[in-house]
């Protein structure tokens, strides 16, 4: 970006004042809603010495090296305040939300920048269904769309593919995949999991929420992530997604409270990391042990601001809503 | 052979593709919650001239294909071969029917052209956004008639068939945009 043409207006936002002026109207509305809901309002800190064990999430890192630290410390620029608000709720504050900067690397485009916005709350005592509800109520403020619907995993992928995802091998998604000559899609994944969500969003997403949000859940227990096991059926999690015009918006979890369950499913994301070529994370014991400590029953969801503002306006691009994207920073 | 990484895709970039060179017509970063990223890729066959969607791995390389433009005056047809060559060089190139298509009707001599050599050879040729032809076959028209509603087809001297308005007469030389193959204007 050498040129004249270029140099000229770097230094301008690329989303325009009347943007701005609209989003910090939907943030002050976001606020309104907790604070109406009498949800305490928290800050954590964007650095921390423990990353995510994640196999497809990337930190950022930072160093520091001063007083407390004289020989210096790697920092992690977090992927979501998830960790220090459970902390948190294990202390004691009861229902929390937080407006939080989240930073990803190795992502950028229409969609994503590596510094975003997230809003992420908890509510002590809701489980998935209650806490869903939270989140379309908090939408349909926001958006103004009339309801959400809500799928299972299970249902979504028999109605649009005829493939149960709860019983199907990797050979019968691939032998799908083949038959409806969408065989480019194989190569992007070389296990079931792995499959299954990028079959997800080419082949299910397009095809649903483009009316009215719709909610996903009870994710095979593979995608659970730290939401607990559903109880009738534990091959189900009690995880959702909300998506609304090929945006993914949300993702939610029934909590998983138990700390020793927990530890083995970071690890297990470690071994995964691992046999894909990446390097092991330190595993967040604070996390842990505020969890051995006792997190209470509760349910919580992360939800991207700039997507929900991309929504509201009706931006196509991501840029168009936040004011000095990666290559204006 | 030179590569490509995903993080470097962008409009207009040529890569191959099952043996084939293609140009990236539009590029998407996707990335499932919490899955493996990958990038929808529209892409356009240079030879076969298809657009087709393909998925890519994100960081996966792929290999760049060696395609150039050039910018070569047309000079004549020799019933197999359509010559072209460089003004500043005078190094000449001949296409084939394949490289030429549907575009042998907007060949002016003397007319520059964009001509896309891949590893060397010529594989499309693109006219100027408009060319200058003379009428050599049209009904006659009503005399004084200026509103050019409606119009009527006219036959040029390459062959191409445009609707011109009715005004327009044998041995006029008109102005037709290629990329429509629409009339612009009657030049004087």
């Amino acid at each position: 970006m050498t040129t004249q043409s270029h140099s000229a207006n770097v230094w301008q936002p690329t989303a325009n004042i009347e943007t701005l002026k609209q989003r910090a109207q939907i943030i002050q509305q976001i606020r309104q809603f907790f604070v109406s809901r009498k949800v305490l309002e928290v800050e954590t800190p964007s650095l921390s010495q423990h990353g995510v064990t994640d196999l497809h999430l990337e930190n950022l890192t930072a160093h520091y090296r001063g007083p407390g630290f004289a020989s210096g410390v790697d920092l992690y620029l977090q992927t979501s305040p998830e960790f220090a608000m459970k902390r948190l709720l294990a202390a004691g504050s009861g229902c929390i939300f937080q407006l939080a900067k989240a930073f990803r690397d190795d992502e950028f485009g229409r969609q994503h920048n590596p510094e975003f916005t997230m809003l992420e709350w908890y509510r002590v005592g809701f489980d998935r269904a209650l806490l869903m509800n939270e989140v379309a109520d908090l939408v349909k403020t926001v958006l103004k769309v009339p309801r959400c619907d809500a799928y299972t995993y299970q249902q979504l992928f028999l109605t649009h593919l005829q493939l149960d995802v709860l019983t199907c091998s990797f050979a019968d998604l691939t032998n799908k995949l083949q038959q409806i000559e969408r065989a480019d899609i194989i190569d992007l994944a070389d296990d079931k999991t792995g499959l299954l969500q990028v079959m997800f969003a080419e082949l299910i997403e397009p095809n649903i929420a483009a009316d009215v949000p719709c909610f996903v859940y009870h994710f095979p227990a593979e995608q659970a992530s730290l939401a607990r096991l559903n109880k009738d059926d534990p091959r189900v999690a009690e995880r959702f997604e909300l998506y609304f015009k090929g945006i993914e918006l949300a993702n939610g979890f029934d909590e998983l409270t138990n700390a020793d369950e927990q530890l083995k499913r970071f690890e297990h994301d470690n071994v995964l990391r691992v046999h894909n070529g990446k390097a092991a994370k330190s595993i967040d014991m604070r996390l842990i042990a505020a969890l051995n400590a006792g997190l209470p029953q509760c349910s919580g969801v992360a939800l991207g601001v700039d997507r929900l503002i991309m929504l509201a306006l009706g931006a196509k691009s991501i840029e168009e809503v936040i004011a000095f994207p990666l290559t204006r920073c | 052979m030179a590569t490509v990484s995903t993080n470097e895709f962008r409009g207009g970039l040529k890569i191959m593709l099952d043996g084939e060179p293609c140009a990236i017509i539009e590029n998407e970063f996707v990335k499932p919650g919490k899955g493996q990223a990958f990038n929808r890729v529209k892409i356009r066959k240079l030879i076969s001239g298809k657009v087709l969607e393909k998925t890519f791995k994100s960081g996966e390389s792929v290999e760049k294909a060696e395609i150039m433009d050039s910018e070569l005056a047309y000079l004549y047809n020799d019933g197999e071969f359509w010559h072209f060559m460089n003004n500043e060089t005078f190094e000449q190139i001949a296409a084939d029917t394949k490289a030429i298509g549907d575009n042998q009707k907007w060949l002016v001599e003397q007319d520059t052209c964009i001509i896309t050599l891949w590893d060397g050879n010529p594989i499309a040729v693109t006219p100027p956004n408009f060319v200058e032809l003379e009428v050599t076959e049209t009904d006659p028209g009503l005399k004084g008639d200026t509103a050019g509603t409606g119009g009527k087809p006219a036959t040029l001297s390459t062959g191409a068939v445009v609707r011109v308005p009715l005004f327009i007469q044998i041995g006029e030389i008109i102005k037709v945009d290629t990329r429509s193959g629409e009339y612009v204007s009657r030049v004087k």
